[in-house]
């Protein structure tokens, strides 16, 4: 198994198994939960997981009900198997009892995956492409912890743009060697005061646009600035959309997003990271805030 | 898939080697195949494989949102995507007849002359062990539920009986009493009856602008409606003398011997797949465990 890979897919173990959590600690306003998986399956940067725990998911007052998704934010291979970390936002029931269950560190936590199609390379989303901006807003910095670690251990570079809202709906900085990240916050606590993808247009606007590939992650309307941005810059865009996600493997297709063709596509199957080309629109069909 | 022989069945003459099939719509043998590979094959959750339910033309399917988390359930707004029967035969079929399990197709029209379109198509398929009738939409001439309306529903019935010699199996909708649509289309030459199918719902947005599912209504599902679906199976079993297919929240082997013992031959695992993709299996285990 490599240790690090980009491509878009790693297939999962069938099935549901129980994960035993091995380590939780806050990582700003969000908690970084790892669990151990002895499957030794390692999953590519912008995967999921859908995620539940073993009691109290029915909750005492019948939510959460559906597992949850969540983006690998790390990876460690071990010899006898791999150990997955994921960042969470307590936001609602379910994100709360991961936390919960992460916090108690005694825990496992159900566990379907890795799922979906992650990032891609640059050169294999853009011809002669030989570097990488990463732009994330809020949570959804996850997966680009992780597709920066990769991209660091190949030897692909790259720059990291940041944004959060405050510093109470900030975290995950410690999974990135801070140095070299770029941060935006919308009240002005760190880093440039406003929108990330200011900083994005000014990198838009440089002379080595033509050789780089953008990949996002973070709320619809930021995702939806990005991909007009690149569109309009003639820059290829990968993007980690959000969807409600009933089941995470095709079996529900409550996980819609309109395709530009017309259409649907199952995020679950064909995402959630997807070519900015393909969508009508990042902010359409997602329920989130 | 689990070799119990105490726990097989037989289901209008389809041999099934447990009890547990899926409910439509709430498994993608396609997908899963795609997603788990061929393990998928060997380990089969369920002794046989309903299909999504499938049109006469293709269907892209609602608006989003299409799910709401209801407290123990799901609302779902999907509405039938689907690749029409053309697509499904050409693309799904050959895909789904090399499952391990026999096939029962699910098929709905919003009127007679369509739904005989459907079912002499697929009658014609060797790979088809049994049609479904999905009942929970309105004829377009007389805007009545042919599911709620045991006229329609008899009518209909007879209408495909004399199309195919393959079982057809008629879900009834939890929207009306099931009695007498149920002794109607018995008359009629069903052979089966699988329930019960999603109820009626509307959620409102937690924001308070409105409605939260893109079709504005939807079907609430899961073990939020188990002792409803209990009690119209129970009912619809002691009116009939055909088998019945008992659904609607089942999560357990507990659940599943519920079913059974209300009445019905066999039970259909639906929600619960999107918790777990091996709840078919899981389920029938715990059944055998039971005794
Ligand atoms: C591919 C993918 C990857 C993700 N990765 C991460 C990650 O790495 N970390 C992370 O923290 N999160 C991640 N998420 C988001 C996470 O899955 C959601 O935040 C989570 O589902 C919310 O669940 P909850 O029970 O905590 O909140 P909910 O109560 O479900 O609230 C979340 C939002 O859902 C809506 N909502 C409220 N009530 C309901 C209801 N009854 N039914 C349906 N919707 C409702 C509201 O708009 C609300 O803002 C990811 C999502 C996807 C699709
Ligand atoms: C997302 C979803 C999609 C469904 N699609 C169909 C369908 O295409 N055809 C059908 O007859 N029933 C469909 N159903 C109904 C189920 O087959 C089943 O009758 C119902 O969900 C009750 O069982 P459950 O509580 O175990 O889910 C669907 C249910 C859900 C939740
Ligand atoms: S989440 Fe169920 S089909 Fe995509």
């Amino acid at each position: 198994m490599p240790e690090t890979a980009l491509g878009d897919y790693t297939a999962p173990p069938f099935g549901r198994r129980p994960l035993q959590v091995v380590g939780s600690a806050a990582s700003g306003a969000y908690r970084l939960v790892e669990v151990f998986d002895p499957s030794g399956v390692v999953p590519m940067a912008g995967q999921f997981y859908m995620l539940s725990a073993e009691s109290e998911w029915p909750g005492s007052s019948g939510r959460p009900y559906l597992p949850r998704a969540f983006s690998v934010a790390s990876v460690d291979v071990g010899a006898d198997g791999v150990t997955l970390g994921f960042l969470v936002h307590a936001v609602g029931p379910g994100t709360q009892r991961i936390e919960e269950v992460g916090g108690g560190r005694a825990g496992s936590l159900l566990a379907v995956g890795p799922l979906g199609r992650g990032f891609a390379a640059p050169h294999e989303v853009a011809a002669g492409a030989k570097g990488a901006i990463l732009i994330g807003g809020g949570i959804g910095v996850a997966p680009l912890a992780l597709l920066r670690r990769n991209l660091i251990r190949l030897g692909v570079p790259s720059r990291v743009l940041l944004g959060y809202r405050d510093a109470d709906n900030a975290g995950g900085l410690d999974l990135f060697d801070c140095s070299e990240i770029k941060l935006a916050t919308d009240d002005g606590h760190a880093g440039h005061r406003g929108r990330v993808t200011d900083l994005l247009e000014r990198l838009l606007a440089g002379d080595d646009r033509g050789s780089a590939v953008v990949y996002s992650c973070g709320p619809p309307a930021m995702l939806e600035a990005v991909r007009v941005m690149c569109e309009e810059a003639g820059v290829a865009c990968q993007l980690a959309l959000e969807s409600p996600m009933g089941c995470g493997y095709g079996a529900c297709f409550g996980c819609a997003v309109p395709l530009r063709e017309g259409g649907y596509m199952r995020l679950c199957l064909d995402g959630p990271v997807v070519d900015g080309s393909t969508i009508a629109r990042a902010d359409a069909g997602a329920e989130v805030q | 898939m689990i070799e119990a022989r105490d726990l097989r069945v037989d289901l209008c003459g389809i041999e099934l080697a447990h009890p547990v099939l899926n409910g439509s719509g709430t498994f993608d043998a396609i997908a899963a195949h795609d997603v788990f590979g061929d393990i998928l094959l060997e380990r089969f959750p369920f002794s046989a494989f309903v299909s999504k339910t499938i049109t006469p033309e293709p269907r892209p399917g609602n608006p989003p949102p299409r799910l709401w988390e209801e407290t123990d359930g799901v609302i779902n707004s999907i509405g039938l995507p689907n690749k029409g029967l053309g697509g499904f035969l050409e693309k799904d079929l050959p895909r789904l007849a090399a499952l391990p399990v026999p096939l029962i197709v699910s098929v709905m029209a919003t009127s007679a002359e369509e739904f005989a379109g459907l079912v002499q198509a697929i009658s014609e398929r060797s790979e088809v062990a049994a049609i479904e009738l999905n009942v929970s939409c309105p004829n377009v001439k007389s805007g009545l539920v042919v599911g709620e309306s045991p006229d329609e529903c008899a009518s209909l019935v007879s209408a495909l009986r004399v199309l195919t010699e393959k079982p057809l199996i008629v879900k009834l909708t939890p929207g009306a009493d099931p009695v007498p649509v149920a002794m109607a289309a018995e008359t009629s030459g069903a052979d089966a009856f699988s329930l019960v199918n999603t109820l009626k719902a509307s959620p409102l947005s937690p924001a308070g602008d409105g409605h939260w599912l893109g079709a504005v209504s939807g079907g609430l599902s899961g073990p939020t409606i188990k002792d409803l679906a209990l009690a119209q199976v129970s009912a619809v079993a002691d009116a009939v003398g055909l088998p019945v297919i008992g659904m609607g929240g089942v999560s357990s082997g507990a659940d599943a011997r519920s079913f059974l013992e209300a009445g019905a031959s066999a039970v259909a695992v639906g929600t619960e797949n999107f918790r777990d993709p091996e709840a078919g299996s899981r389920i029938a285990r715990e059944l055998e465990d039971l005794g």
